[in-house]
């Protein structure tokens, strides 16, 4: 077992093509916010009944990575996991990454975005959104410092570790705030529970490391750094578990709902009359986020090659943007009981399915959200010694 | 707020470099104050002129309300300079009429739905920036300088009351309802008109079509015209399970 060392990644070919690959979606997104910002939110699919569209999707996916993709640092220093340790820093940078991409996605999506000093200096405490702003803020410091304590020379593990345990402790709060920002909705059927605080922490865990496996692989194979099998199938394996967990949830989430009789309608649609929410619940999120993955990563013999775990990676983010959609759209399609025991009609919508296209622009400010989680990730290691030379089993401590 | 005075005693070719500097600032200040007034004070100036001894309310007789007639959205849309909805998908709507029809009984009546201006409002509870608030006379507005259009006021809201303006504004505002793209706006019980001693627009106009299915009052004052119908017969809030206390009711529903 040599001695661990961190090192930039070079800027060699397939990185360079990468980040002008990101440079490209992060520009049409620039070009997408311009044109939503000219003309207004009337050139997206949004309207006054799907409020939330495509750009929350993609910002809820990124904001609940974020926090998961912090879960191996976590392990290591928290729960003192040492084959994990050597993927701390990476884990700290990616989590701060892809919160700072799924906030951007949020902002430019606001109807006033050049008012966000506005949200910056009034609060109002009794919202969550007001405490989620210092939830985030605190997670770019709070892991900041984390990252720092890590990188510093001659820091004693307790710093390490306490700065660690702080960190946990935060983005589990921060989680708990971005599922309340749907379980304390009490007029919206689909979410009112408490139970949306957990799942988002579970669903968290499941996305933020499949991103996560997916960044490690992708840069170790081209920077061709070393990745120990057996580190992998360790990852691979946990993302099952973290796989099932959010199916467990879904179950407990969806079961409590089918009970309440007055929550008949909303399951229905959800569960079986709901067209494309209903298809992305059972084959979107169930089958190729959760059984699939599941599958691939438990297999006796398949569930050890990379390929698998990649895959399985691929299905989890696929997966959860399923089940997110299913969320923030199918939850705000399904119309509200504003007159309980009444069939209603309006010229406002109310007591129909509304209708949801997400648009183009849309599409490229949440894709631009992703290139630029991306970026600042590998610009992170471009110019920070973020990734081991070497994380072979034998030189992670991997049995 | 006091403004700095600006100074006219000497002549500009005379001012040395601290006397332009000081008035450059109180220039300045006379131009951002303003604004500044009103991102400071946000919703309590607006609230100045309400009266935390009142609280202002509707009521709604569902038997009066004609099917065929919509008198007060019209009348909605003309005080408030919002048109009558083009694309009802995208386009503002303060005030509706929505057709029920009893699931079990059949029954079908015809209503008016708007803010239902409530004393627990969760349209107020979510706004992260305050700018959704409630005057101490129980009128609940959006503050329209400090709205950052997040729309969480919509999710929260259990009566689809509130609109987001999708595009540009190109008809005419009134002084009193002013709207820009990007925020969020709904019924304001005609506050212009409330704090002026009058009624809102919608009342006045279902009245004057002879139907009278609106009241307009004061549901703290045991003397006013609401307060002795809602004494007098049964009335209910719309999802009164909720817990939110409208200011507005129905009767006969």
């Amino acid at each position: 077992m040599e001695r661990m060392i961190y090192r930039e990644i070079p800027a060699n070919r397939t990185i360079l093509q990468a980040a002008v690959l990101l440079g490209v979606f992060i520009l049409a997104a620039a070009g997408a916010v311009f044109y939503m910002e000219e003309h207004g939110h009337i050139v997206t699919g949004m309207n006054n009944q799907i409020v939330w569209g495509l750009p929350h999707v993609f910002a809820i996916f990124l904001i609940v990575a974020a926090s998961g993709a912090l879960n191996i640092a976590s392990i290591a220093s928290v729960f003192g996991k040492t084959p994990y340790k050597p993927l701390s820093r990476l884990s700290a940078l990616l989590a701060m990454a892809l919160l700072a991409g799924g906030l951007a996605v949020l902002v430019l999506d606001l109807g006033r975005p050049d008012r966000l000093i506005v949200a910056m200096t009034k609060y109002n405490f009794s919202s969550i959104f007001a405490w989620n702003i210092y939830l985030y803020n605190g997670f770019f410091a709070i892991v900041g410092v984390y990252l720092f304590t890590q990188m510093a020379r001659g820091m004693p593990a307790k710093a390490v570790k306490t700065a660690g345990f702080v960190a946990f402790v935060w983005r589990l709060a921060l989680t708990t705030g971005t599922g309340s920002i749907f379980g304390w909705l009490v007029a919206r059927s689909a979410y009112e529970s408490a139970i949306m605080a957990p799942l988002f922490i579970v669903m968290s865990f499941a996305f933020g490391l499949a991103v996560f496996i997916l960044v490690l692989t992708f840069t170790t194979r081209v920077t061709d750094r070393k990745l120990g099998p057996k580190l992998l199938r360790r990852l691979g394996r946990l993302l099952g578990i973290f796989a099932a967990l959010v199916l467990y949830f879904t179950a407990v989430q969806h079961l409590t709902s089918n009970y309440w009789a007055r929550n008949g309608g909303i399951e229905r649609f959800i569960l079986s009359d709901g067209g494309i929410y209903t298809t992305l619940f059972w084959v979107g999120q169930v089958i190729i986020g959760g059984l699939i993955p599941m599958a691939l990563v438990f297999h006796p013999t398949g569930g050890s090659k990379p390929a698998s775990i990649i895959l399985a990676s691929v299905l989890v983010v696929l997966g959860g943007f399923a089940q997110v959609y299913v969320i923030v759209i199918g939850g705000q399609a399904f119309p509200l009981d504003t007159f309980p025991g009444f069939t209603a009609s309006s010229s406002f919508a109310d007591g129909v399915v509304h209708n949801y296209s997400p648009s183009l622009p849309e599409f490229l400010l949440g894709m631009g959200g992703v290139a630029l989680a991306l970026a600042i990730t590998g610009f992170g290691m471009k110019v920070l010694r973020i990734l081991p030379t070497n994380l072979s089993d034998a030189n992670v401590g991997q049995q | 707020m006091k403004l700095p005075a600006l100074k006219f005693s000497k002549k500009p070719s005379e001012m040395n470099r601290r006397d332009f500097l000081r008035s450059g600032a109180a220039l300045a200040t006379v131009t951002i104050a303003p604004g500044v007034t009103l991102m400071a004070f946000g919703g309590k100036e607006a609230s100045a002129n309400a009266d935390p001894g009142k609280r202002w309310g509707l009521l709604i007789d569902v038997n009066k309300c004609s099917k065929d007639c919509s008198a007060c959205v019209s009348a909605c849309s003309q005080e408030n300079g919002w048109k009558l909805p083009e694309n009802p998908e995208t386009d503002a709507q303060w005030i509706r009429k929505v057709d029920l029809t009893d699931n079990a009984t059949g029954r079908e009546v015809s209503l008016v739905a708007m803010c239902q201006h409530c004393e627990e409002p969760p349209c107020v509870d979510v706004c992260p920036t305050g700018a959704s608030f409630k005057r101490d006379d129980g009128i609940v507005l959006v503050d329209k300088h400090i709205c950052i259009g997040c729309r969480y006021c919509m999710m929260a809201c259990p009566y689809k009351a509130r609109s987001f303006i999708h595009e540009n504004i190109v008809d005419e505002q009134k002084t009193w309802a002013p709207r820009g793209k990007g925020t969020v706006e709904s019924c304001t019980l005609c506050v212009h008109r409330v704090d002026a001693g009058g009624t809102p627009a919608c009342v006045e106009a279902c009245t004057a079509t002879g139907n009278g299915a609106m009241i307009f009052g004061d549901l703290k004052d045991p003397e006013s015209e609401i307060s002795k119908a809602l004494a007098k017969y049964p009335s209910t809030a719309l999802r009164d399970d909720l817990g939110l206390n409208p200011g507005v009711r129905y009767q006969n529903l």
